[in-house]
């Protein structure tokens, strides 16, 4: 039974491609059949968080109108062969994505995958209302900070009332990822702790991805974080969440300040 | 900078949490009635009308907030004369 994931988040530039890159990346490791579908219709990054740019023939808008097959514009990942990513439209925007299209797209899908992430854009609007409609998980991606946290409840909001789940009277299973999470600064006093912001937001936790350098040096080449740097901790983490959307119990690791006395006393000084 | 400065741990956090469970109690106590303010405006000159002739643009109605309370503010300006020159006659049942 394939199962339609949505990574959201209301606001911009919290991690929501990476996520999905890195998400979507580890799930086909596993081996399940996995579709990345970025529904930034005329901002599409997900091709390039994942290697893919040059690759890119048709898109999401040219399956939605019937001018290609889904199968023509799927790109199979070259690193892992269960991966796939339907790029979306570079030169359209969102109103192309009509509601009978995408749901036809999506139930095609639901065929041929095990697990479809849809990757949605910033912004409470078309984009967004359509990359959340055919969800059945919802991944809220946030970070530590007061306008994250706030554009996410109103997501929450908008996953219990504008999806056909909700429509339908049943519920969309919502999770919290935390990215850019500094235990540092968190540990300080300086940054929202995993605690506040799970009690404000009361969804269930997915995982917490720390600060990290590796996810911007494996955006760089083009690779998910998962597949470039798979030793890393924000990798790490990636992985966990991907485990436990695949139904494993699997404890949360909350990141800590992992320096010792000294590191401590000398960070201060130089702060 | 005094001495004492440096012991007292000013942290941020907690005011960010506070300022967040504050704005997200009455942001989700508005879903789907963002027009509150509207609607409550129509209202109230509708029910004040029946018993006074009411200017439009003298009724100001306001929501304030603050920790403890949320202040609904209702303003009316009822004129003491009538268009004549008469003082107005205020009808207990019109």
């Amino acid at each position: 039974m394939a199962k339609v994931l949505v990574v959201t988040s209301g606001k911009g530039g919290v991690g929501k491609t990476t996520s999905t890159a890195a998400l979507g990346a580890a799930l086909a490791k596993t081996g399940k059949n996995v579709a990345i579908v970025d529904f930034d219709v005329g901002l599409r990054n997900l091709d390039l968080v994942m290697g893919a740019e040059r690759r890119v023939v048709f898109d999401l808008i040219n399956v939605i109108n019937g001018d290609a097959k889904l199968s023509q514009a799927l790109i199979r990942d070259k690193r892992v062969d269960t991966l796939h990513l339907l790029p979306a439209s570079q030169t359209r925007d969102k109103d192309a994505l009509t509601e009978e299209g995408v749901e036809t797209v999506i139930t095609e899908m639901r065929e041929k995958f095990d697990y479809i992430l849809c990757d949605s854009p910033a912004g409470i609007e078309r984009g967004a209302t359509m990359a959340m409609r055919h969800a059945d998980v919802a991944i809220v991606t946030t970070n530590p900070e007061v306008s994250s946290v706030r554009d996410s409840d109103r997501i929450i909001g908008l996953l219990d009332s504008k999806t056909m789940k909700a429509e339908n009277d049943e519920r969309v299973e919502k999770f919290l990822l935390l990215t850019r999470y500094d235990p540092v600064r968190a540990d300080r006093g300086e940054m929202l702790k995993v605690d506040d912001v799970l009690e404000i937001l009361s969804i269930p936790l997915l995982a917490v991805v720390p600060e990290s350098q590796d996810v911007l040096k494996a955006s760089n080449l083009g690779m998910p974080v998962t597949l470039g740097s798979p030793a890393s901790i924000a990798a790490k983490a990636y992985t966990d969440a991907a485990r436990r959307l695949m139904g494993e119990a699997l404890p949360v690791e909350i990141p800590t300040d992992r320096r010792g006395l000294f590191g401590k006393i000398f960070a201060r000084k130089a702060a | 900078m005094n001495v004492f400065d440096l012991f007292r741990k000013k942290t941020t956090a907690p005011v960010a949490r506070e300022r967040l469970q504050i704005i997200l109690a009455h942001e989700r106590a508005q879903i789907g009635s963002s027009d509150l303010i509207v609607t409550l405006r129509e209202e109230i000159l509708a029910v004040i009308a029946k018993h006074m002739p009411v200017e439009r643009d003298k009724v100001n109605v306001s929501m304030d907030r603050n920790n403890e309370v949320s202040m609904l503010e209702v303003e009316v300006e009822l004129p003491l004369r009538d268009e004549k020159g008469e003082p107005m006659k205020i009808a207990a049942n019109a």
